[in-house]
């Protein structure tokens, strides 16, 4: 296996090359594109513990607020131009209108001064009908193409999400189980970005299908992202 | 005979005892007494006198007696057990009495493995004794016709109620006993239960409120059992948890017995020695093994032959520790370290179950320290001498549970509710802001962020009531109920082709069986030696690799500590020189090395030592307060060292020792300072709040209260779905409400059972002013047993980031190489 170029970033991220030019990700679970100044998060699931309650399952309401103040607080550090949202943003279409007043300010607040784009994804097709930025089904940008499902957009060059994906790094005495980008130097899929969003394994086959050979783990440590290779890590 | 046994037994019952040869004992006369002066009762006898029927006779005398009836009469007599296989058992022993003295009475088991056909029927129809579990109560109480059903009620008997009340299935019971009195105040209530230290703990437990009364009745103790500790003269190792070296004798103990139970402390140490013995096994003994990470059915397997009388031993974990008879065991096997006296003689009590002959119990100890302890259990055994138990508080995720469950059944006034819940033993002292922040968790989630109200689940009428919402509510609490949560299993399957597609099953495992094996790394299962190739989904996939030494992880890993009691008699013992006489020769001059090296520390201090072992500094001491207390205690010293700028490099315990190693000399720390009381403070909450013991511990507090369903009408959610969820949701919750309910019971659950918090508190108090700091060049005898678990242990929480920076190391060496 040939090492991937990555390189520690100053944030606590780590930089890596996908088709040829560089992103930064960072500890937060957002990537971000210094060129084009543009800052990304995929699955939000805004309002998943709303959707749990209907149900009559009363998981804490507080995910909302949750993603939507680190979301804040990545959009307060790096200062985007553009900020995208790489699909499943709301848990399901109904979300948007559960969604309370607070809440609805601070969405307000990340679109003030910048372009927000929703992109679409499959738990919110229609994307929201109140809030402000654009819809779009996939944005190009910097070379890179940014869609919600991965295999939908150029082979090379594709970030997405959809997939949530998480590792499992073991180590004498234990292992640790963190959400984690992944890439095998063409594509690159991020982790969820929602407080209720939950993993799936990169080991499972669904990645498989995307990637072009045995990728890489960026894993989110407290502080900063690790750079973990295929042999330090585990089914679940 | 005694004059009065006329009066209390009829004719037909007197005959009965008659024909049988028997007499009728005192305790089970007395019980009759009881239950005629319509008296609740609390029966302690050893196994072997005749409990179950004394708890039964009086209820078959008055079912006896029963004038006809116009109308199908109600439940008359309740049986609960903890166990479904023991009310199986019992429905079957109670069929001779019965049908012998030609009564008229049906008794029946109910569990969750009854036909939907028979459940049917006994709702209709209901049985005159019915036998069930608490859980099976639970759901009664959550029914809508619970009231009326159990109106005739006339008794509620609660057999081995020494191993469930100080539990959370203990509370979810004693809350459906409270409503049980509220549907037919007229019933009397029956406690069976072992000998214990303190019978007035399950007295009050079991009391109908504040000042009511539970008469005790003491069956007169059998033989005093015989119990031998193997010296294994000039072989006790060191170190270790196998028993290895006594093998030979243990096999011979077997060849002499007619059936033996070997009990062990955990399941690789149950792997190790069913291993072992067949290792040694010529003659083809037929030697079995029973633990809780076998699949259900071959458990019954073992248990169907044992009853056969097939076996001539068994060994197996705490699994065993209660259960159906088996009169042909009469040895009963402790390896390792025995951990408490009462469940010893609980043990014990599970051979020979004819009280005039003295049960036969060989305790086989693993190491030196363990040596001490075996003699330490013995001498108390002896001496009758059992450890204490702490009152019950009862846990506020289970009342959540029973409310839900109270509103499913029928509407409910807040204060009566309140009123009646405090008629339980554990929730005597219920705060009405407790209760109250239940309600408003089971109706809206108890947030601070008032969102839910549009979904609530239990909601107030016009008048007054509560309720639940609808049937949908009211089907998945249903679904739902219990306080056992166990664990996923996953199925290990023999991994075929080069693809390693899970192929034929061998059994199940609970998940976090092979957490501390590595793909590639051997170990023992079901007898068996297997290659781990991997876990994908639900299987975990192996190859055999026969022939092959299997890695042995964990041996420490009890679920039991070493209790207070026996520890305080192994310092007491270990600190008295005449004492030492009852151990074997090398067990005795390792000691006297230890006194001349180091010292031995009299039985109020605490034993320290310094020393410098490789290119590491060690500080070890002795508490003697179980591996729980010692782990939390390591991990909070380490924090302390780590703020001296000492640079802890990592720590290891057990139920004697523990010790912390550093690069940095630690002689000359302020011991007095190090170990002062204040470390219970900020440190712990701080360190207890990222530790993953508290996401295990706010799950199943979670799945208890009905914040996560365990299983939903139609689909079922797997465990393993479940896990990942709360993990989330926890770290949610903290960072939003950190005062939440669930929280709160988490943080109790894990102080009172994982980390053992008020023990560590009582061993700083107990050590004030008494640290016995030995600088010495090199490491004592004592601390080999510690220094040689190094490596065999888990790491710390705080060390989850150093496993992937570490990961990250070995990428940079992938690189390069």
């Amino acid at each position: 296996m040939s090492a991937y170029r990555h390189r520690w970033h100053v944030s606590g991220g780590l930089t890596v090359a996908i088709a040829g030019g560089e992103v930064v990700c960072r500890p937060s679970g957002a990537l971000w594109l210094e060129s084009a100044a543009a800052l990304i998060v995929a699955d939000l699931h805004l309002e998943k513990g709303s959707a749990y309650a209907r149900r009559g399952q009363l998981l804490p309401p507080f995910d909302t607020a949750d993603s939507l103040t680190r979301l804040g607080a990545e959009v307060e550090a790096v200062a985007p131009r553009t900020l995208i949202l790489l699909g499943d943003s709301f848990h399901d279409g109904a979300g948007e209108g559960r969604l309370c007043a607070a809440d609805a300010l601070r969405i307000g607040a990340l679109a003030r001064g910048r372009t927000l784009i929703w992109v679409l994804g499959n738990h919110d097709a229609m994307g929201p009908r109140a809030l402000p930025g654009e819809r779009l089904a996939g944005v190009v940008m910097a070379g890179l193409s940014l869609v919600h499902e991965p295999g939908f957009g150029a082979g090379s060059g594709e970030v997405a999400g959809h997939l949530h994906p998480c590792a499992r790094v073991s180590g004498p005495g234990g292992s640790v189980r963190r959400r984690c980008f992944v890439t095998d130097g063409e594509r690159l899929i991020l982790p969820a970005f929602g407080a209720y969003a939950g993993g799936l394994n990169i080991r499972d086959p669904a990645f498989a299908r995307h990637l072009a050979r045995r990728p890489l783990a960026a894993v989110l440590g407290a502080a900063r992202v690790h750079a973990v290779g295929w042999r330090s890590l585990r089914g679940d | 005979m005694d004059a009065q046994v006329p009066a209390l037994l009829p004719a037909a019952f007197a005959d009965w005892f008659a024909a049988r040869g028997w007499a009728a004992r005192g305790h089970q006369l007395a019980m009759v007494e009881k239950a005629r002066d319509g008296r609740d009762a609390l029966l302690i006898a050893p196994t072997g006198g005749g409990k179950t029927l004394a708890g039964f006779l009086p209820s078959l005398i008055e079912l006896s007696q029963r004038p006809p009836l116009n109308a199908p009469a109600g439940v008359h007599t309740l049986y609960i057990s903890p166990l479904k296989a023991l009310a199986v058992d019992i429905e079957r022993n109670l069929a001779a009495p019965i049908a012998e003295m030609g009564l008229k009475i049906k008794a029946e088991s109910r569990t969750g493995d009854t036909g939907v056909a028979r459940r049917q029927r006994q709702r209709i129809k209901p049985p005159d004794i019915l036998l069930t579990t608490p859980e099976q109560l639970a759901l009664f109480c959550a029914w809508e016709g619970a009231r009326r059903y159990f109106e005739d009620l006339r008794c509620v008997i609660l057999d081995e109620i020494h191993a469930i009340w100080p539990s959370k299935r203990g509370d979810l019971l004693c809350l459906a006993l409270a409503r049980l009195a509220k549907f037919a105040p007229g019933h009397r209530r029956v406690g069976l239960s072992a000998t214990v230290d303190d019978p007035d703990l399950i007295r009050a437990w079991m009391a109908r409120g504040e000042g009511a009364q539970v008469d005790l009745v003491t069956g007169a103790g059998g033989a005093p059992p015989i119990v031998d500790v193997l010296l294994s003269e000039g072989q006790v190792p060191w170190a270790g948890h196998t028993a290895r070296h006594a093998m030979p004798e243990v096999h011979d103990a077997i060849r002499g017995a007619r059936t033996a139970l070997i009990f062990v402390n955990t399941r690789f140490q149950a792997e190790f020695a069913f291993q072992e013995l067949w290792r040694l096994n010529e003659d083809a003994l037929p030697i079995a093994l029973h633990h809780g990470s076998l699949s259900a059915e071959q458990r019954r397997r073992v248990e169907a032959a044992m009853a056969r009388g097939e076996l001539r031993a068994v060994v197996c974990t705490s699994t065993l520790d209660l259960g159906v008879d088996w009169g042909d065991v009469d040895l009963v096997i402790q390896l390792a370290s025995p951990k408490g006296a009462a469940r010893m003689v609980q043990r014990i009590g599970r051979a020979n179950h004819r009280l005039e002959e003295p049960s036969r119990a060989l305790f086989v100890p693993a190491n030196r320290f363990e040596m001490l302890e075996c003699q330490a259990a013995r001498e108390a055994i002896a001496e009758n001498a059992l450890d204490a138990e702490r009152p019950r508080r009862g846990a506020l995720d289970v009342l959540a549970q029973h409310v839900m469950g109270c509103a499913c059944s029928e509407s409910f006034d807040l204060v009566a509710l309140h009123d009646e819940v405090r008629t339980a033993g554990p929730y005597r002292d219920l705060a009405w802001e407790d209760f109250e922040a239940v309600v408003d968790f089971v109706a809206t989630g108890g947030y601070a962020l008032k969102v839910y109200d549009r979904f609530a689940r239990i909601v107030k009428g016009r008048d007054g009531l509560w309720r639940a919402r609808n049937a949908e509510t009211v089907l998945r609490h249903r679904l739902n109920v219990g306080a056992i949560v166990s664990p996923a299993m996953l199925a290990v399957r023999i991994a075929a082709g080069r693809r390693m597609t899970p192929g034929r099953k061998i059994g199940e495992v609970e998940e976090g069986y092979l957490e501390l094996l590595e793909p590639g790394d051997t170990f023992i299962f079901a007898g068996r030696t297997w290659r781990l190739m991997g876990v994908t989904g639900v299987d975990v996939l192996v190859t055999p690799a026969p022939g092959e030494e299997a890695k042995m992880p964990s041996w420490g890993g009890s679920k039991f500590a070493l209790s207070t009691f026996l520890a305080r008699r192994v310092r007491q013992m270990m600190s008295n020189e005449h004492h030492w006489e009852v151990l074997p020769g090398d067990v005795r001059e390792w000691l006297e090395i230890q006194r001349d090296r180091s010292a031995i520390p009299s039985t109020d201090e605490m034993l320290l030592e310094t020393f410098p072992q490789g290119h590491r500094h060690f500080l070890v001491c002795y508490p003697f307060e179980g591996r729980l207390a010692h782990t939390t205690l390591c991990m909070l010293l380490t924090r302390r060292l780590a703020r001296l700028g000492v640079g802890p490099l990592g720590f290891v315990a057990n139920d004697y020792a523990l010790a912390v190693w550093a690069l940095k000399p630690l002689d000359g720390l302020d011991m007095a300072d190090l170990f002062a009381q204040d470390m219970l403070g900020d440190d712990l909450e701080a360190w207890l709040a990222e530790s993953a013991m508290m996401k295990g511990a706010f799950k199943n507090c979670a799945l208890i209260a009905g914040l996560i369903e365990r299983r939903f009408p139609g689909n079922r959610k797997t465990a393993r779905q479940v896990t990942f969820s709360t993990d989330l949701v926890y770290d949610v919750l903290r960072r939003h409400q950190p005062d939440h309910l669930l929280l709160r019971c988490a943080r109790e659950d894990a102080a009172a059972g994982l980390i053992d918090v008020a023990r560590l508190g009582e061993l700083l108090a107990r050590i004030k002013g008494r640290i016995r700091h030995m600088s010495l060049p090199h490491l004592s005898p004592f601390s080999v047993s510690v220094i040689l678990e190094i490596g065999r242990q888990t790491s710390p929480g705080d060390a989850r980031e150093m496993i992937l920076a570490g990961a990250a190391e070995e990428l940079i060496a992938e690189a390069i190489a």
